[in-house]
């Protein structure tokens, strides 16, 4: 497809959509759909039908409207008299049942007591660059991708720029990595077009989302597909590669299924394949699967499992850069780097830039849970304060209980307590913080949680998902395992917590790779802000949150 | 040096074996097919037994302990049949700060089985999870395919009881 | 090595060196008779880094790195030896033995095991971490060999020389973390593996009592290694 092609689908697309005067949006990303929102979009085609409405009223399922908490989501527009701005009502907890109504309300008033405030600061707040066709197109359909403009970038890209305007476009944004430590996407990009790498190239999405807590990746999969094969299209183009993977987890069948259907779809209008829009430029996808390895999001171990082999990473360096799969330079993004791509080289590296703090620019989506009222996804500028995303976007701790911490970074992170809760969400902050930024997981704990608890959860994760291949994470995590566990059954001494901490230090200055060096940082971090809990359970046998079960055994036999 | 590829012809008459033969040539035949062509057979066949080790052993050319390793490292993977019906409790950090220990406790004690294994009837096969990806509906289990959320103990054990015993 | 290589510079513990430029600190260190520790890594076998024993401190690096993995570099300024490390060292073989069940006394490698040596070497005097006292079935279905799992410490020598140097490939390692496990075929008996040549390499190079000789009593397993570089050089065809 030329460009030429492109605009005119797009226009079609356009017209097409225009000729409904009311569309219903049913939100059938993961979450929604776990609710039954696939039964609330028949329920209302039939509804529709019945009324004899198919010719001006279209029911389709869009991607995550971002209030998972309060789903299943359903939203109506209305063409006005401003076309640009139809009226639009979003609805909350919507069951099959309520179809009649809704599809009544398109002439009338809302369904007031389903109506979902939008006015409030978890929208308000709220700057969607990744998500930006999240919630508003159909992930199954190019079509509608290619109506806002999808696609465009690359064939511009392709037709005017060179692959160094392209990266060049990426430095100047200063997008960092997604994923976690956030390195400098402009400078990974340039390594890898710099490296000499014969004939063959690669580029990965990391779509390995595995820390627990965490679904930003998944739902930006299910939502808008073609964002991440458009972005990494422009990747491949820049950096000089040819073929590309999305190394997706096997747990995530809708995001698989919606890939698989997008790759088809792209290829079939020669958006990716040979020769892209007439030009030299020749770009394939294929889609690994995961298989339940928490350690293969790390890049070398993502690469191993690709190769069809045990995901156990290997030192670097050298770097994937130089020496990835089958031994050629690699490039490695994490699926929110890719979905970033677009807007940066459709805006400009300027206009990305403009958004954000001094080293972390524009926005960062994040997974709020826990116990928290609005929980669900967030894009958010970095820098946003953690007050702000706690207590206006997330509406406060239900129940009038009191917020303990904000747990960020899955389980090479750190939770952060109140009293650090004016800090700006950024990468440098949160290291300050002791947590990380991770892939975007956010878990608010209340004053029911117990954090030595909470760190003994993350050690048995860290524990169970090392690969084995090093001494000190294969082992030392077991053993701070066991000492947690000593710790959270009342029988540790400070002895241990001296033994604890050593094995900590070494298991983080000499595993092999970021899994092992990271897992101790759940410890320190809680250690750092709670100690007095450990204390607790160490010296008075007591569990402050009342979590851990203390058995006061031996008093009862001296009784 | 030169090789010769001898097709390898599947264990059985089986049907299922036509869908992993399509992946192995899909992907050519390759050694690195192997994480692939376990998830098509497993997804054939609900599991990997001997059989399917060796047959997908000999057809991509991987060792043996080499199959054997990798089908034992990932965790997706089960080298056991499973119950007729199975229940993946979350454990994601989400879940789990909002009790899916004591979910997970009560169907190990109202089943008798521990997580990962399977109930002496064959009936139901008790899995974690890492993280579902569905935190907003904290805590939640996958009964035979279907996500629910927002759950406590005893509506777990409910709700699995409408499936074994419906 | 090409014709072409060339030359590089660098200091390893103060002490000014020269080497190729696709050379190993590792290698470097002792062909220049310093000493760096190491369990996984042997000369003849592609290196994996997993020990961790030879981690080092490089000027300029933030964090440790495996001597046997990572390549020199120009104007590098090698560290081996300095107390953290050494530190770190100590703390790594008390996980070792904690892991399994290394009673020296009973062993037939007492006397000629790598792990014994290294924590007489490195002065690792007691274990402070609790023994994880595993049991694990020793297999004596081979008919002239025996695998003691509780006396393995994963290295991998013996999955790599099967598969690099004799071609067979009959070990790999199962499981994962503090699981895992070598096995041989589908982790079924050594004595019933179709794959296995009986050739012995993996019992030479295993580095403790894990993989020995039939018949042998305490203190009489010693192993020969000296076959390795040899056969590597004529797997390579250099000779």
């Amino acid at each position: 497809m030329i460009a030429e092609e492109l605009s005119k689908t797009a226009a079609a697309e356009r017209e097409a959509q225009a000729q409904f005067e009311h569309r219903i949006n049913v939100c059938v990303a993961a979450s929604c759909l776990s609710s039954n929102s696939d039964k609330i979009k028949s329920a209302l085609e039939t509804e529709v039908k019945k009324k004899g409405l198919e010719k001006s009223c279209q029911v389709r399922g869009v991607g995550c409207m971002r209030l998972c908490s309060r789903g299943p989501l359903v939203s109506t527009e209305t063409q006005g008299e401003d076309e640009t701005q139809p009226a639009s009502v979003l609805y909350q907890n919507v069951t099959p049942e309520d179809a009649p109504a809704l599809v009544e309300s398109l002439k009338g008033e809302p369904v007031k007591a389903l109506e979902c405030p939008t006015d409030t600061p978890f929208f308000k707040s709220q700057v969607t660059i990744v998500l930006e066709n999240s919630g508003k197109i159909d992930p199954e359909r190019i079509e509608e991708y290619i109506a806002v403009e999808g696609y465009a970038t690359l064939l511009k890209a392709l037709t005017t720029m060179t692959p160094a305007e392209v990266i060049a476009e990426i430095s100047r944004s200063g997008l960092r990595g997604r994923g976690g430590a956030g390195y400098s996407t402009g400078l990974k990009w340039t390594t890898v077009a710099k490296a000499n790498g014969g004939s063959r190239k690669y580029v990965i999405c990391n779509a390995d989302e595995g820390d627990p807590g965490a679904f930003m990746d998944r739902s930006v999969l299910e939502s808008d597909p073609h964002r991440i094969l458009e972005g990494m299209a422009l990747a491949a183009y820049a950096v000089g590669a040819s073929h590309g993977y999305i190394y997706v987890r096997a747990e995530y069948p809708l995001a698989i299924k919606r890939l698989r259907a997008a790759i088809r779809q792209a290829e079939r209008n020669g958006l990716l394949g040979t020769n892209i829009s007439g030009t030299t430029f020749s770009f394939t996808v294929e889609l690994r699967l995961g298989a339940g390895a928490f350690v293969c999001g790390e890049e070398t171990a993502l690469i191993a499992s690709i190769e069809g082999k045990r995901g156990q990473p290997r030192p670097r360096p050298p770097y994937p850069a130089e020496s990835g799969v089958w031994g050629c330079p690699t490039l490695i993004n994490n699926v929110e780097t890719f979905a970033n791509i677009v807007p940066i080289i459709r805006e400009g590296g300027d206009w990305f830039a403009g958004i954000g703090t001094a080293k972390s620019k524009g926005t960062k989506v994040f997974a709020l849970t826990g116990q928290i009222h609005n929980t669900g996804l967030i894009e958010v500028p970095m820098g946003t304060p953690l007050r702000e995303i706690v207590y206006e976007i997330g509406g406060g701790i239900p129940g009038g209980k009191a917020f303990k911490a904000v747990q960020t970074g899955g389980p090479s992170g750190g939770c952060i307590p109140a009293q650090h809760l004016d800090s700006p969400v950024d990468y440098e902050s949160l290291i300050q913080l002791g947590s990380f930024m991770g892939s975007g997981g956010m878990i608010i704990m209340d004053e029911t949680s117990c954090m030595v608890d909470v760190a003994t959860y993350f050690m048995e994760f860290c524990m169970s998902e090392s690969c084995g291949k090093c001494v000190p994470c294969r082992v030392g995590t077991a053993h701070m395992y066991d000492l947690l566990q000593k710790i959270t059954r009342g029988e540790a001494t400070m002895a241990d917590l001296d033994l604890l901490l050593e094995v900590c230090d070494v298991v983080k200055n000499t595993s092999l790779c970021g899994l092992g060096m990271g897992a101790p940082q759940p410890i320190f971090s809680t250690l750092r802000y709670f100690r007095d809990e450990y204390l607790a359970h160490i010296e008075a046998k007591q569990c402050p949150a009342g979590v851990c079960k203390i058995h006061e055994g031996n008093e009862e036999v001296i009784a | 040096m030169w090789t010769t590829s001898v097709k390898v012809s599947p264990p059985s008459e089986d049907k299922r074996w036509k869908l992993v033969e399509a992946t192995m040539r899909r992907l050519g035949h390759e050694p690195s097919a192997l994480i692939e062509t376990l998830h098509t057979t497993q997804e054939s066949f609900g599991y990997l037994d001997d059989v399917s080790l060796r047959y997908v052993s000999a057809a991509l050319r991987v060792p043996l302990s080499k199959v054997y390793g990798v089908a034992t490292f990932y965790h997706f993977f089960n080298l056991k049949p499973q119950g007729n019906h199975n229940c993946v409790v979350c454990m994601g950090t989400a879940c789990y700060i909002k009790g899916a220990a004591n979910i997970l406790g009560e169907i190990e004690k109202t089943y008798q089985v521990k997580a990962g294994g399977t109930t002496e009837d064959n009936e139901l096969s008790v899995l974690t999870a890492r993280c579902l990806g569905s935190c907003g509906l904290a805590p939640a289990a996958v009964i035979d395919g279907e996500v629910a959320g927002k759950l406590s103990p005893e509506q777990t054990v409910e709700r699995l009881e409408k499936v074994i015993h419906p | 090595m090409s014709p072409t290589v060339r030359v590089k510079t660098l200091t390893i513990d103060g002490q000014a060196v020269g080497a190729r430029e696709d050379q190993t600190i590792m290698q470097v260190a002792r062909e220049n008779n310093i000493f760096v520790p190491a369990l996984c890594a042997i000369e003849g076998l592609t290196p994996v880094g997993a020990c961790r024993l030879c981690i080092v401190e490089v000027k300029g690096v933030n964090k440790l790195l495996p001597a046997c993995a990572t390549r020199i570099e120009e104007g590098m300024e090698v560290t081996t030896n300095s107390e953290r490390v050494a530190n770190y060292r100590r703390t790594i073989l008390e996980m070792l033995f904690s892991e399994g069940n290394h009673i020296c006394s009973v062993c037939v490698s007492n006397g000629h095991c790598e792990l014994q040596t290294l924590a007489k070497k490195l002065g690792m005097t007691h274990v402070r971490v609790p023994y994880r006292s595993t049991m694990r079935r020793v297999d004596a279905s081979h008919e002239r060999f025996i695998a003691d799992p509780n006396r393995c410490i994963l290295c991998t020598r013996c999955v790599r020389v099967c598969d690099e140097i004799e071609g067979a490939h009959t070990w790999d390692v199962m499981g994962r973390g503090i699981n895992s496990r070598i096995i041989t075929d589908l982790s079924q008996p050594w004595g019933d593996s179709d794959s296995c040549t009986s050739c012995g390499k993996c019992v030479n190079v295993c580095p403790t009592g894990a993989l020995f000789e039939k018949g042998k009593a305490v203190s009489e397993m010693s192993k020969r290694q000296e076959f390795l570089p040899y056969l590597t050089l004529m797997r390579e065809g250099k000779k």
